[in-house]
């Protein structure tokens, strides 16, 4: 009785906030916990659809049947039974519903293990098992429990089932009211026993005894009181919760008076706790909720500080990272620099070596060019002026700081020219110079057995003659030269100029916008990428794009493989019959999917899958060897994503 | 050396005197069983030259060009006075291509179906032989347009101009791929190795060089005292040179170390118009102005043939399954291009330059949004007045979408630096700082 009082002023104290709980949560929870269920339902088709998609080749229908020995009643079907003596036998064996050819299961086994699937089954068997043993456990226990004859224990016992149904009480009000209500009713009537029977008024035999001891024992007069007490809380008022619902709890059930029970309040008979109780409570739990809100605030207020602080230390920390790595940074990048520059250096240092060697073995007819060449340059210095000095501009800004300022006096001094078109070659050298260099060296002469009768003997005066003639009308390198430095300009994106002359100051015919304005308002864009032919001075390179082929090209990656190399290299390999053998390429163009004709081809059932574990964990090899299966495996995910709703879809019919 | 073989070998050197129709250019078909000599004043003939059986002789009584097998023995080109034509090994004319005017030189891509024709008018022209059409017609802009080579590995064609250098062409892109400088003369005859590795080439100063193409640098270069007017290259990498009228041989030009002497000579009686390597043979022939000389060249030819692609010793049924197959397997003209492994690469362009490519080919933006249309409203509502209003409430949506969110998303950055500030402002005061002034 105790422990149902106990369980009432529980109840009464919760029901309020539980109700709330429950109503405003109910539809997110159920959400979550459907979805958690099905996630983990779907999840088992991960691997086999994985397994599948890798697949080199998919046969369908998929469950077929085994291709190992069989019997040979399974496979001979016109087989009667002659003899009367067979013919009683398998009257016998029908009646009982047995199996004819001893296989492991009979017929109504079959049936039953048809009727679910094989993974079904074993998890009901274990249930099922699981709940015998417990029940025997149980048993057990409670067959020693009944022998123990102590009072004291039985007393532990008692208190601790009090308890337990206290609990049990708290749950059952949320879970379900109507037992609680019941139970109350239960609670109602035990009081209403109580009411009119005199027990527990110390007015029994053993109350009397009692009462008698009681002057001189302590413990029976705390045994009466306990009596009485007894009496008390049994006939305790179920008090309906009402305007004073918390003082009351907060005192007590003993302020109210015995003679406020009589009159019963009317209870709602559908939920009796809701009755103006929602409103009443709020303000407190509102108010709790703002102290709540309060203390929270002051935490995160806290915590943000201390954040803040952890935060500006991190950051004079970086600060500090940043500064030292850029320190060491500099110095490594000036030495990448001082190596590559000397690195040039000593190429063209190499270079220039190999020339003089080249010059060296060059025949006379190298030097003939070169006497050729160094009259012309001689008498187009001047007319070349414009032009080469475009290429000297060009050559600062690729060379940059490499470059000394010589080069761009030298074509309009046409000394120089000659001086480096006759003797060695200067030390730093020019596109012009390479160029033609590129086409003057290394002419080797070959000795033929016996000479055309067209050309007669060589001789220089006549062959530079000759030559000139050829060469008279057009320089053929500047012309080159120019239409190579045209298609470069071409490429260069362009700057975008975006001042406006006499804005904020005087404009017109022969003023400039100042140089801030012309700095600030000039957008340059960022430069191409290096030409292809940046370091072939005597060719020129389209870099159009050929879009023909991109129509032709794969633009995406395809589905197994990660990156582009895998792909480009799987690709490589020809598949057809004029680079294999016929039965490679037969194996190489297998088709993907193989229906066989006249066959149902059901949707997939989870056995299938789960057979193929337990036998075959790899199943069939995969189609490429994937470099990291983790990676695999998100690959995966997100297509068996895609297909997990249709084929869970398809299970369910 | 005819003397020093055996009679099979012998047999392979032979010499037609045909001094009426000056210079020949000549043709062996692709499997070296046919050749086909055409004269410069009209005289086109083709013999199956190792039966010595003439299969058609005539006159077309004009200037010839230039003369070239298709892709089988049944047809030859014939690039005439002023257009091209195709006639049947009967000697049949089968086609009159008058678009094609002007023809100097042609190439046959074999994988392609394309004849290449050079004009004089400087016009690059492409005929695709399997259907008839004109492929692609490039206008070069550097003149005639006499010098020509194809390479065998990606199908580029090679043309040499007057002003030194040489010009690689595909049918998509009308510009030149590559243009170098190979000389300071004008470019007189170039011809590319049967892997497209090398191409050599010779112009009028007198020089002979040899490139590599792929990364086109020069490898090499030597003098020829008179200029080589005409080169070929065989299977094995044997390269004969005609100057005047002899023909040298160089062994190894495609090594590293250039070449001093020549591997073979050999005098003729005319000028040399045309030089071509019989494939699978160990014969080069030569066009001159007296006629047609076929000259043993040991170690010239390939002796192993791949049997499904060219079969010197096919029956005339083999011939026609091949060529079914061929057309079957016939290689678009849009995948020529200088690297032909591109196509099995994965197309890393943005997604802008794409759709840039692909407006550019349809003509107009398949992805643009259609400009907004006012509906037509009654009682006098689709006054113009009222329709521009109705415009204006939609116009530049997309950019006010912008605007609104960069105006959104300073706010939101000022609000924060000004939360931060104070914060500062409040952290850094102390109890003291009330007694401050």
């Amino acid at each position: 009785m105790l422990q149902k009082r106990l369980a009432l002023k529980r109840f009464k104290s919760q029901s309020s906030s539980y109700f709330a709980d429950v109503c405003l949560s109910c539809p997110q929870i159920q959400r979550g916990i459907a979805y958690e269920k099905t996630a983990a339902e779907v999840s088992c088709w991960r691997n086999i659809i994985l397994q599948n998609q890798k697949a080199e080749q998919m046969v369908f229908p998929l469950n077929q049947e085994s291709s190992g020995p069989k019997r040979v009643e399974q496979v001979v079907a016109g087989w009667k039974v002659q003899t009367p003596l067979e013919q009683e036998i398998f009257r016998l064996l029908h009646i009982n519903s047995q199996p004819v050819a001893d296989p492991v299961l009979t017929p109504v086994e079959e049936q039953s293990l048809k009727a679910m699937s094989l993974e079904e089954a074993k998890i009901r068997r274990a249930e099922l098992q699981k709940a015998r043993a417990l029940q025997s456990y149980y048993e057990a226990k409670a067959k020693r429990e009944k022998k123990i004859k102590s009072k004291k224990y039985h007393k532990v016992q008692k208190k601790a089932k009090c308890k337990d149904f206290l609990k049990q009480f708290d749950e059952m009000v949320k879970t379900n009211p109507e037992g609680a209500l019941e139970e109350l009713k239960k609670m109602e009537l035990s009081r209403m026993e109580e009411r009119m029977s005199l027990k527990h008024q110390n007015s029994g035999k053993w109350a009397k005894s009692k009462a008698i001891m009681a002057k001189y024992d302590d413990s029976a007069r705390k045994a009466m009181q306990e009596q009485l007490q007894m009496n008390k809380d049994l006939t305790q008022k179920i008090v309906v919760p009402s305007d004073d619902e918390h003082e009351s709890n907060e005192e007590g059930l003993e302020t109210v008076p015995d003679f406020v029970n009589d009159s019963e309040p009317v209870i709602d008979s559908v939920n009796p706790w809701m009755r103006g109780q929602l409103t009443h409570e709020e303000p407190e739990v509102s108010c709790v909720t703002t102290e709540d809100v309060q203390t929270a605030e002051e935490e995160n207020e806290e915590e943000e500080l201390v954040g803040e602080f952890e935060r500006k230390r991190k950051l004079r920390q970086a600060d500090e990272e940043d500064l030292i790595p850029t320190e060491e940074e500099q110095p490594a990048s000036e030495v990448v620099e001082d190596v590559v520059e000397v690195s040039d250096k000593e190429e063209e240092e190499e270079e220039e070596e190999d020339d003089d060697e080249e010059e060296e073995d060059v025949s006379e007819f190298n030097t003939l060019f070169r006497l050729m060449r160094s009259e012309k340059t001689l008498e187009d210095g001047l007319l070349n002026e414009g032009q080469v000095r475009v290429r000297n501009i060009e050559d600062l800004e690729v060379l940059g700081e490499v470059v000394d300022p010589q080069p761009i006096a030298e074509p309009s001094l046409p000394q120089t020219a000659a001086v480096e078109a006759t003797s060695e070659p200067p030390n730093k050298k020019k596109r012009e110079i390479d160029l033609k260099e590129v086409l003057t060296k290394e002419a080797k002469a070959v000795k033929v057995p016996f000479l055309p009768t067209v050309v007669d003997e060589e001789e220089r005066d006549e062959q530079i003659s000759i030559i000139k003639e050829a060469f008279a009308g057009d320089d053929v390198i500047s012309d080159f030269i120019k239409d190579k430095s045209k298609r470069e300009a071409a490429g260069r994106p362009e700057v975008v100029d975006l001042t406006l002359p006499g804005w904020g100051e005087w404009g017109g015919v022969g003023l400039k916008p100042p140089r801030w304005k012309r700095k600030r308002f000039r957008i340059k864009a960022a430069p191409p990428p290096p030409r292809q032919d940046q370091k072939l001075p005597d060719v020129i390179i389209s870099e159009n794009r050929n879009a023909s082929v991109a129509a032709h090209q794969v633009s995406q990656l395809p589905f197994p493989f990660q990156n582009t190399a895998q792909f480009e290299s799987s690709i490589r390999t020809p598949i057809g019959p004029t680079w294999n053998t016929q039965s490679v390429v037969k194996n190489m163009t297998k088709p993907k999917v193989i229906t066989k004709m006249g066959a149902i081809i059901e949707p997939m059932v989870k056995e299938h899958f789960i057979k193929n574990k337990t036998t075959t964990p790899g199943g069939k090899g995969p189609a490429i060897m994937l470099g990291e299966n983790k990676r695999a495996k998100e690959g995966a995910k997100r297509s068996s994503e895609k297909h997990r709703g249709r084929r869970s879809q398809k299970r369910r019919k | 050396i005819a003397d020093a073989v055996d009679i099979t070998s012998g047999s392979k050197y032979f010499s037609l005197h045909l001094s009426q129709f000056g210079p020949y250019r000549l043709d062996y078909s692709r499997t070296g069983r046919h050749l086909l000599v055409g004269g410069k004043k009209g005289h086109v003939a083709c013999i199956g030259w190792q039966t010595k059986d003439l299969m058609c002789e005539m006159n077309v009584m004009e200037t010839v060009n230039d003369v070239k097998w298709l892709h089988t023995e049944a047809m030859f080109a014939v690039a005439q006075k002023r257009w091209l034509y195709i006639y049947d090994s009967k000697g049949v004319e089968l086609h009159c291509v008058k678009k094609f005017n002007d023809v100097l030189r042609m190439q046959f891509l074999p994988y392609h179906f394309l004849l290449a024709t050079a004009s004089a008018t400087g016009f690059l022209q492409y005929l695709d032989v399997s259907v008839g059409k004109e492929v692609a017609a490039i206008c070069t802009k550097m003149g005639r347009l006499d010098v020509m080579a194809q390479n065998p590995h990606n199908a580029v064609i090679h043309l040499g101009h007057p002003n030194g250098t040489i010009s690689l062409w595909s049918p998509n892109q009308k510009e030149p791929l590559v243009k170098m400088l190979c000389h300071r003369g004008a470019v007189r005859s170039l011809t590319v190795d049967k892997t497209g590795t090398y191409m050599v080439t010779s112009g009028l100063d007198r020089k002979l060089k040899v490139y590599d193409i792929r990364a086109f640098k020069p490898l090499h270069s030597c003098f020829l005292p008179a200029g080589a007017s005409c080169l070929s290259l065989s299977q094995r990498g044997l390269l004969s040179a005609a100057t005047g009228d002899i023909v040298q041989v160089f062994q190894n030009i495609l090594g590293s170390s250039p070449v001093s002497k020549p591997y073979m000579a050999h005098h003729l009686r005319g000028q040399i118009w045309g030089l071509a390597y019989c494939p699978f043979e160990d014969v080069l022939g030569i066009g001159h102005g007296e006629g047609f000389t076929s000259m043993i060249v040991p170690g010239a030819g390939e002796p192993n043939f791949d049997a499904l692609d060219t079969n010197p010793y096919r029956s005339y049924e083999q011939r026609q399954e091949w060529e079914v197959k061929a057309l079957l397997e016939k290689v678009q003209p849009e995948l020529i291009g200088l690297h032909p492994e591109q196509l099995s690469k994965v197309d890393q362009t943005s997604f802008e330059q794409r759709h840039k490519e692909q407006v550019e080919a349809l003509g107009f933006d398949p992805l643009a949004k259609d400009k907004f249309k006012p509906k037509t409203k009654k009682k006098g509502r689709s006054s113009a007045g009222a329709i521009e209003k109705r415009k204006r409430k939609v116009a530049h949506e997309d950019q006010r979408d912008e605007i609104r969110q960069s105006v959104q998303e300073r706010t939101e950055r000022e609000k924060e630096l000004k939360e931060k500030s104070n914060e500062k402002k409040l952290g850094n005061k102390s109890t003291l700082d009330r007694f401050r002034k």
